[in-house]
């Protein structure tokens, strides 16, 4: 679950890490209000999880009231433009109203997991503002990182090591210590997957402060925290995230493409090297999906009609590697499961092996459905398939 | 020889009494592992339905068994707790088949429990074929031999395991490492015992996107393991930037954690990459 900006900061704000004043709004009217009743020089940003807002121009600055409406109704009148990442953008629900800042200097620091130590790792750059993967192409050296002793935890002499390490203007020196000391006890206290500032600004008149929040808390670990329920459901919902959760499989067990050959497979890696070989096959995706274990009429169905009626499948390629599971009970069970459906019919080829797959595959092509036994071949037929319907 | 796990190994799973604990404990006995006993809080002094004791701690069933090895089937919440149990109880080899499990649970656990390998969590476990196996693989795909195999997956492990087995090339351990973002045992973990294991001569790796333990396998392979056949496979060619597939390690972000940049790295150091899970067993042939 990724928090968007003004969730962050108030989880920054909570742990004691200086943030700009500011007020969360949904509409143009409150955040003229907002305004009103607090003149000043004021940025308007919107709250949404993708990045790229200021070069979206859904960044504005207000001072006045009449400003301050006209600003939040141009950002929130069109969604955020589609990047790669996020093919249909985001709409835009809501925006921070936020002081704006004097800024002389801007770093970066952020904690993560680094999954090569095993331990969280605390790194630090002088160049705020951009991505880190921009400065770890572009200025490697510049990134200072430390690998942090779970047993020991956060100490000062990390924070002092890492602005030197990292040659942080002598302006940030006192306080960042404490900052990356909150940073790091946020970061432990709801088990986050990623705490991030950037930029961390320091201001004409020496201040320390988050000018911004990127928070990634680990799904995992979300029953610990229910004070998060609320925040996750004004959270945009990533719609196959949705769908996933609606058809009863992992959140992350579904993914869609523009291509015309649906997938289905059980087990996470196996489901990744069903869509390569669909695409070593020559053939585009419609899907990722992990149908998990075992393969009960129930899940087939549920899954079979997650690819019917949301993507563009033409032909439906299901992988079982049954290593437990006996073949002819998962035959059994997919046949039940397309008897029972109302979703529309496509081809389906059908790659099964484990226990008794040969009763499988007859039980299979009984049915009418076109059984293979290798996972290639079943790549091949259903690229084939695709391309002639 | 093998690595990690053996007949000889003795083996406690924890979470005996409960519905995949006590379904995978039948089907590890039948495969000649060492089961010598199980936990289960609250039910001590029971028997298990496979006739096993049943402890409340896991100290009380190693005094009790001697055994070495503990396979974790308990619920992700609860995961941490039983490796620091274990780890506490001096278990050598605790296997952590649990998903789910929240990743700063793994990061305090693996961070303090030094003297304990951690295998997994949310993974299938591991098998030295012909002698046992400890987890959730299918035992009959596999076939004892010379080839050491390391996966982040499960089902693609067995899909690998079973070309290999067809085309005749037995396994002297397969180790499944697990697809979380913190894992107990790395692939450079796992290397490190084939390395000094008589019975491995050659090595297949089963990897996926996201993260560096390819790229840092690739680079150990290259400085130690020039001599021996090595043969990798990634899935996960064709995933988009940003989204996890199915394993919440699964992740590109940028140009990190792709597929090209691990495949690179294999073929830096000589190491062939597989196209297809089919190809591995020709390019093994063909060393």
């Amino acid at each position: 679950m990724n928090l968007m900006e003004y969730q962050g900061k108030e989880l920054f704000r909570r742990a004691g890490i200086p943030v700009p004043r500011s007020q969360h709004c949904t509409n143009a009217e409150d955040a003229a209000t907002f305004v009103a009743e607090h003149p000043g020089n004021w940025v308007v940003k919107a709250q949404v999880l993708m990045g790229g807002r200021g070069k979206a121009g859904k960044i504005k600055f207000a001072s006045t009231a009449d400003e301050a409406r006209s600003v939040t109704r141009e950002i929130m009148a069109t969604p955020m433009p589609p990047n790669r990442q996020n093919p249909k953008g985001e709409p835009i629900r809501s925006v921070l109203v936020e002081e704006r800042l004097p800024i002389a200097k801007e770093a970066y620091c952020a904690i993560t997991v680094d999954r090569a130590h095993k331990r969280p790792v605390v790194m630090v750059s002088r160049f705020g503002g951009m991505d880190i993967e921009e400065v770890a192409e572009q200025h490697p050296e510049s990134i200072a990182k430390h690998f942090v002793d779970t047993a020991v935890g956060y100490s000062p002499f990390i924070g002092r090591e890492l602005a030197s390490g990292a040659e942080l203007d002598a302006g940030y020196r006192r306080a960042f210590p404490m900052i990356a000391g909150a940073l790091y006890e946020l970061f432990f206290k709801y088990g986050a997957r990623l705490v991030e500032i950037n930029p961390l600004a320091l201001t004409e008149d020496g201040k320390v402060i988050a000018s911004d929040a990127k928070v990634e808390l680990d799904d995992d670990a979300l029953f610990r925290h229910k004070e998060f329920e609320e925040w996750q459901r004004v959270l945009p919902l990533d719609e196959d995230e949705t769908l996933a959760a609606q058809a009863g499989v992992g959140i992350r067990n579904f993914r869609r493409f523009d291509g015309n050959v649906g997938t289905m497979a059980n087990g996470a890696g196996l489901a990744m090297a069903t869509m390569d070989a669909v695409s070593n096959a020559g053939g585009k995706i419609a899907n990722f999906l992990d149908v998990g274990g075992g393969a009960s009429a129930e899940r087939v169905r549920n899954c079979y009609e997650l690819v019917m009626n949301h993507t563009g499948a033409k032909v439906f390629f299901i992988n079982i590697f049954g290593g437990i599971t006996r073949g002819d009970e998962v035959a059994n069970g997919i046949v039940t499961a397309l008897k029972q459906t109302q979703a529309r019919k496509v081809p389906l080829v059908i790659r099964l092996t484990g226990t008794n797959e040969k009763e499988g595959r007859a039980i299979l092509a009984a049915a009418g459905m076109t059984p293979v036994e290798t996972m290639d071949e079943g790549a091949a037929k259903a690229v084939q398939i695709a391309s002639q319907a | 020889m093998s690595i990690f796990l053996d007949q000889n190994s003795k083996v406690i799973v924890q979470g005996i009494t409960g519905r995949e604990g006590s379904y995978h404990t039948g089907r590890m006995l039948a495969y000649g592992t060492q089961i010598v006993g199980g936990v289960t809080p609250g039910k001590g002094g029971q028997k298990s339905e496979h006739g096993l004791p049943v402890f409340d701690s896991v100290k009380e069933a190693v005094d009790a068994t001697g055994a070495t090895h503990n396979v974790i089937f308990v619920p992700a919440p609860f995961a941490a707790d039983a490796l620091y149990e274990s780890h506490e109880a001096g278990i050598s080899l605790a296997i952590c088949i649990t998903e789910g499990v929240p990743v700063h649970d793994t990061l305090k656990v693996v961070g303090t429990t030094s003297g304990m390998r951690i295998i997994g969590p949310n993974c299938p476990g591991l098998i030295s074929p012909g002698k046992a196996s400890v987890g959730i693989m299918p035992g009959h795909v596999f076939k004892q031999g010379h080839v050491g195999l390391i996966s982040r997956s499960g089902t693609l492990t067995y899909e690998v395991v079973d070309g290999l087995t067809r085309a005749g090339l037995g396994q002297s351990t397969c180790v499944g490492i697990g697809g979380d973002p913190i894992i107990g045992t790395t692939y450079v973990d796992v290397l490190r015992e084939f390395a000094n294991d008589s019975q491995t001569k050659a090595l297949v790796i089963c990897g996926e996107i996201g993260g560096s333990d390819e790229e840092e396998a690739a680079a150990w392979i290259g400085e130690h393991l020039a001599g021996i056949p090595v043969v990798a496979f990634i899935s996960g060619r064709n995933a988009p930037p940003g989204k996890s597939l199915g394993h919440a390690g699964a992740i590109v972000s940028g140009s990190f954690g792709t597929a090209q940049s691990k495949i690179e790295a294999f073929q830096a150091v000589g190491v062939r990459v597989a196209e297809r899970p089919s190809e591995i067993p020709k390019l093994l042939l063909a060393h």
